[in-house]
């Protein structure tokens, strides 16, 4: 198992920029989710580290080892495709077998593995059928057994659910992830999906526009988004944000008459950040708005979603600004309906709107 | 056609099957259908029927007039494909006569005896088919090989100019091969190419390479680039991943493309008449020069196509599973 290491690592593809150059250290052992949007630049990032795609610049180290410049076949690394890639013309045995015959490994030793790996993820009744006869789910724990039969200093996992039911998804997000706990591999994870992320990521590295937006474990990027775009994208729906100007320890949000009072120990923080005054971002998860008939923030029901254990309201605090709070089942809300409510202080997030970058209050001390 | 009539209406349907494949009124358009098939196959084949036939007449029915369907088979359209024939001298008939009666003669020159000749010698028949198969075999080899190995890196690598290159190796067909035989025969002359076995292979290898580049390109471009990508990372080179994954998986393309390339060199007549004379010369034209001695030996001709038809058919008939069978279940869902 290894520690893979990027620094400076830059893609162009002719005046395109698809990674901005980057650092990013992988531990030994650990599980780390590439996420953000289609087209950040996430799957580029994860090609490099393979050897699949060329570095413009910078340098890619496998456990101090500098692997820039190496065939993808030298660099111990096993690769998990989004569509399997499975070899169709070859029985499943063959399949996970090939590459430890690239190795050279002798029959007994690849007849060995191969028993191991598929004992270990229980497909041992498919050995003898052809990729294309099985279903999506086996076809990915053959992929997996193939990746994991060499024994690699490293596994790259490049969407490998995206083809998957939805159900059966998260029972194969599951698997992946107990077999990561059984392997303890270090193992970089393609998604697009932030609900995939948040469940099987140690850490997680937020990408956007090419360039990485926030690097942090499940609830640092939930609970503590470095910028606008991790908080609007991480959660669903994401984090609202309402507008608002801050003076004096209060923002008064745009619109209707609706005046925050900012927790004491933030107020020193946003002072610090918005030279006295300023306008500001109060950013909040849906979760952390309490109803209260006293609430100091006022807002008219713009529809409900009954989710099953809750009540998602959209609210409208302004003409054009809505947010969503969630809400126990048992009040009964109707469209139309006006709704207070305050913001759980310890849930409440500060962002500058000119830079989008969070407020924080470490940097104000 | 057996099975199709056991589903449909009072049949139990044990497969997935559309309605409308086994409605009535399906397998009655199915009926028509496979009867027009059947009467355009039947069409398609009468020339290779009359060729069949006409190999195994004599003389005097070839010419018959209404053709006779029914009659006596010789093998006289053989021997004189094979030999070299003379007239034998009214003086020399009782000499040949008794030898028959001895039961020295073989059958070809007892065959030969019935029409008033004696054999002297085998003909170059043979000799040409082998230049046929000689030359068709190497240059079809070779442009399937080539071929396969440019369609890859134009399939997957970065070139510049590839289209522009694409185009250009297109356009080799894009005149009459007539209108370059004449200037290929003077460059043939000047670096003694002509009427050489290189000078034919090179040139039917340049001709079909254009079909084959193009063809096997396609055929490339359908096997998704993560196979190869798969075999890399798990420790194989370029080329092997070429030879274990992209190979077997082409096989369909490389097939067909095979029995185009060499069907193009078996049937090639202009150039081998222009280009070649006698140590190179190939079937085509030398079947039709048959024509010439001494009236038309229309059941030597259709001996002699006969002969011609069976390594295509043979080469043809080996590959059909390839060539039927389409596109592979790949485990790639698209």
């Amino acid at each position: 198992m290894a520690t893979i290491e990027l620094q400076k690592v830059e893609k162009r593809f002719g005046d395109f920029q698809a990674v901005k150059p980057m650092d990013l250290t992988i531990h030994d052992g650990e599980f780390v989710v590439l996420l953000g949007p289609s087209g950040c630049g996430k799957t580029t990032t994860l090609r490099m580290i393979s050897g699949l795609e060329a570095v413009t610049s910078g340098t890619i180290l496998l456990d101090g080892r500098n692997v820039t410049w190496l065939h993808p076949s030298e660099r111990d690394i096993a690769f998990v495709f989004q569509l399997y890639a499975l070899y169709p013309h070859i029985s499943v045995r063959d399949n996970i077998a090939f590459p430890l015959r690239a190795q050279g490994e002798s029959k007994e030793t690849i007849e060995k593995r191969v028993k191991e790996v598929v004992d270990l993820l229980q497909i041992g009744h498919l050995l003898d059928a052809r990729p294309g006869k099985l279903s999506g789910g086996d076809q990915q724990r053959v992929a997996l057994a193939r990746a994991l039969v060499r024994r690699p200093a490293a596994f790259l996992m490049d969407e490998p659910l995206g083809a998957l039911d939805a159900d059966f998804r998260e029972s194969m997000r599951a698997e992946i992830k107990q077999l990561h706990i059984d392997q303890h591999a270090t193992t970089v994870y393609v998604t697009h999906d932030q609900v995939e992320a948040m469940a099987m990521g140690d850490r997680i590295v937020v990408m956007s526009d090419a360039e990485i937006q926030q690097i942090g474990t499940p609830s640092e990027v939930y609970y503590k988004p470095a910028n606008v775009f991790v908080a609007r994208f991480i959660g669903s729906p994401g984090m609202n944000l309402a507008r608002g100007h801050y003076s004096e320890g209060r923002v008064r949000l745009k619109g209707q008459n609706n005046v925050y009072a900012v927790p004491d120990d933030w107020q020193q923080a946003l002072g610090k950040a918005l030279g006295g005054s300023g306008d500001v971002l109060v950013g909040f998860r849906p979760e952390a708005a309490r109803i209260s008939a006293d609430g100091p923030i006022a807002g008219e029901v713009y529809a409900t979603e009954l989710q099953g254990a809750y009540v998602m309201l959209y609210i409208n605090i302004n003409e054009d600004e809505i947010i969503h709070i969630r809400a126990e089942r048992i009040h009964q809300h109707q469209i139309g309906d006006t709704v207070r409510f305050d913001i759980d202080p310890r849930m409440v997030r500060f962002f500058d709107p000119a830079s989008e970058r969070a407020i924080t209050r470490e940097a104000a001390q | 056609m057996a099975t199709f009539y056991e589903t449909g209406p009072g049949y139990p349907v044990t497969e997935s099957i559309r309605v409308d494949r086994v409605s009535p009124t399906a397998r009655r358009i199915h009926a028509v259908r496979a009867f027009v098939v059947l009467v355009f196959a039947i069409i398609t084949l009468i020339p290779v029927f009359v060729m069949g036939i006409t190999a195994f007449k004599s003389r005097a029915d070839v010419v018959s007039v209404p053709p006779k369907i029914i009659f006596k088979p010789t093998l006289e359209g053989f021997v004189f494909l094979f030999t070299e024939r003379a007239v034998v001298s009214k003086v020399r008939l009782p000499e040949f006569q008794k030898k028959a009666e001895a039961g020295e003669l073989s059958l070809f020159e007892r065959i030969a005896l019935n029409t008033g000749q004696e054999i002297t010698g085998p003909s170059d028949y043979v000799d040409r088919l082998k230049n046929s198969l000689i030359i068709a075999g190497i240059s079809t080899i070779l442009s399937v090989g080539l071929g396969l190995f440019a369609a890859y890196a134009f399939s997957r690598f970065p070139i510049g100019g590839k289209d522009d290159l694409l185009f250009f190796i297109l356009s080799t067909r894009m005149l009459p091969p007539v209108v370059v035989t004449i200037p290929l025969f003077l460059m043939y002359r000047q670096l003694g190419l002509h009427d050489s076995h290189l000078g034919m292979i090179l040139l039917y290898t340049v001709f079909n390479l254009s079909l084959s580049v193009w063809l096997l390109k396609g055929f490339i471009d359908e096997i998704p680039i993560e196979y190869e990508e798969a075999a890399l990372v798990d420790g194989y080179t370029r080329f092997q991943a070429f030879y274990k994954i992209v190979l077997p998986q082409a096989v369909t393309g490389i097939a067909a493309t095979t029995v185009f390339c060499l069907i193009f060199a078996w049937n090639e007549y202009a150039f081998a008449l222009m280009l070649t004379s006698d140590d190179a010369r190939t079937a085509p034209p030398s079947i039709a020069t048959m024509l010439g001695r001494g009236g038309i030996e229309w059941s030597a001709i259709a001996a002699g196509s006969l002969g011609f038809l069976i390594p295509v058919v043979i080469v043809t008939f080996a590959l059909r599973n390839y060539l039927l069978r389409g596109v592979t279940f790949g485990a790639i869902r698209r």
